[in-house]
């Protein structure tokens, strides 16, 4: 088994507390069956929208990330999967997809050996 | 663990009640704010953590610190309640007050002041109504203009306005006990109006109608367990409701159509309500003054107390239509009356009473109408006439369950 990370970006919030309450009730699902059949890791953490972005070799520090709403990242889960095939395969019962938003799908840990080594 | 059914919904009127009252009315829309940044922030959490042991809980915690910052930082309390505003502004006192306003009797009180709000005399009805559901119900604009089969801009605009005159009458959040009878009949009209959009009203979408009944139920619930408001027209309101409600899973059946009354498969009517509505209707018999809602509740027992549609009283149920008829007239209650006469004396004796009704033309657009008409003319065996009837009814129908059930009449002449 290898580890990816599931990096949530960009999507809209819904608007009234009963869809809020059945979009939560989608993702607690979706992450449940997930974790049922061992493929949890951690169920990760909702990220907050505000944030410092450091950078330069001043070491400056801006308010951010200001990036489009599309492109923020709002949380992370930590999966378990046999190869890169799977974790994919794994992502596209998120809910996310239902409001416009994405799942970058990152393998943990250093490049393997086979990628060109 | 699942989340219980419009737990969201629930807790959102139950939140923005308590925050505006201690932010003062003109600051409602803070409060609403709050309320829903709150909700955000549990979404994000739970959707991936899974639910809180106590979800409540963790949903008024997190409102509470909103509000005690923006308490601190930028001194918007309620300046309606000048007792309130000083145990607000002193660091002393602050979060014991604010702890206080979240505790469970607070919160309860808070809503009832809202819905006691939202009936502002200088709001008509249907935005008295607009904004319940908006803020203590938790609806989205959206869910209510489906609800009312009303356009998106237009409810808005209701709301928008209806809050502008809620928050300028700055004296509205803190009712005295004394104020809240001479609003009462205010607040239960508009529950009643709230419940009969729920099980007569044009909204095609039966889960929606469903939960405005829930909804007034609920609210009209929070309203009964308060002794100063407990009057026996509160009592005779809640059992008209619980008795109708009682029947509203029969008013469908299992694909969506309406069935006519004397087709409702009375062993899936709801005994637990029944129970509850005969107990409440009792307790509405005492004092001296017989409402509406008296006689509407002592109708729909006689219809839940007949084991068998053939069971029913029509004669004792005539003679409540004619008590309603004189206190509260109307060309619905009319026809209601002659529909009871027509099961009691005959088809004929009914299109007699409908023709004496003097302000018919009222009903030109009321599809059950002609649909009456046509049952009494189905009934007499004039096929032809009753086809055309249907045929009238069919044309003025509000959506797709009324469309489906009078096409089905309309065969049935056919067979006929």
């Amino acid at each position: 088994m290898n580890e990816f990370v599931y990096l949530y970006r960009g999507y809209e919030q819904p608007a009234s507390p009963e869809e809020m309450q059945q979009k939560t009730a989608k993702w607690m699902t979706w992450l449940k069956d997930l974790s049922d059949k061992g493929h949890v890791k951690s169920l990760g953490d909702p990220l907050q929208p505000n944030g410092k972005v450091v950078k330069g070799a001043k070491k400056q520090v801006f308010d951010g990330p200001y990036l489009e709403a599309k492109d923020v990242v709002g949380g992370y889960s930590i999966i378990a999967a046999r190869d890169m095939e799977q974790a994919v395969k794994f992502s596209l019962g998120c809910p996310i997809f239902e409001d416009g938003g994405s799942v970058e799908v990152r393998p943990i840990g250093p490049p393997e050996l086979s990628d060109g080594y | 663990m699942d989340i219980e059914e419009h737990f969201f919904r629930h807790e959102f009127g139950r939140i923005v009640a308590t925050l505006t009252r201690l932010f003062g009315v003109r600051n409602i829309e803070l409060a609403e704010d709050v309320t829903q940044d709150a909700f955000c922030r549990a979404m994000e959490t739970w959707k991936l953590r899974g639910l809180p042991k106590n979800p409540s809980a963790w949903l008024m915690v997190t409102a509470r610190n909103r509000a005690l910052d923006i308490l601190r930082r930028e001194h918007r309390a309620a300046a309606s309640e000048p007792e309130l505003t000083r145990f607000l502004e002193s660091e002393w006192t602050l979060v014991p007050t604010v702890e206080e306003a979240f505790s469970a009797p607070a919160v309860n009180d808070s809503q009832l002041r809202m819905m006691f709000s939202c009936c502002h005399p200088g709001l008509a009805e249907e935005a008295q109504i607009a904004l319940i559901l908006r803020i203590l119900c938790g609806f989205s604009v959206k869910e209510i203009a489906q609800a009312f089969v009303s356009s998106y801009a237009a409810v808005e605009k209701r709301i928008t306005r209806a809050k502008k005159v809620l928050a300028e009458s700055r004296k509205l959040f803190d009712l005295a006990d004394a104020d809240f009878p001479a609003r009462l009949s205010a607040v239960l009209q508009a529950l009643y109006l709230l419940f009969n959009e729920g099980y007569h009203g044009s909204s095609p979408e039966a889960a929606v109608r469903v939960e405005l009944c829930e909804e007034a139920m609920r609210l009209m619930n929070l309203l009964i367990k308060r002794p100063a408001l407990v009057t026996p027209q509160s009592y005779a309101l809640a059992a008209l409701m619980y008795l109708n409600a009682a029947r509203l899973p029969t008013r469908l059946d299992g694909s969506g159509n309406l069935v006519s009354f004397v087709e409702q498969d009375r062993s899936v009517w709801n005994q637990h309500l029944i129970a509850e509505g005969q107990a409440l209707l009792d307790l509405s018999a005492s004092g001296t003054e017989l409402t509406a809602y008296h006689i509407e509740a002592a109708i729909a027992a006689m219809h839940t107390s007949a084991a068998r549609s053939e069971d029913t009283d029509w004669k004792q149920i005539v003679s409540l239509y004619d008590m309603l008829m004189a206190i509260q007239p109307s060309p619905v209650i009319a026809l209601n009356r002659a529909i009871a006469i027509a099961q009691r004396d005959g088809p004929e004796r009914g299109l007699q009473e409908i023709r004496a009704i003097h302000d018919l033309h009222r009903l030109s657009t009321y599809p059950f109408y002609p649909a009456t008409l046509g049952e009494l003319e189905l009934r007499r065996g004039n096929y032809p006439l009753a086809k055309a009837h249907f045929a009238t009814a069919l044309s003025l129908a509000r959506n797709a369950t009324e469309r489906k059930f009078l096409r089905r009449r309309m065969d049935t002449c056919k067979e006929s």
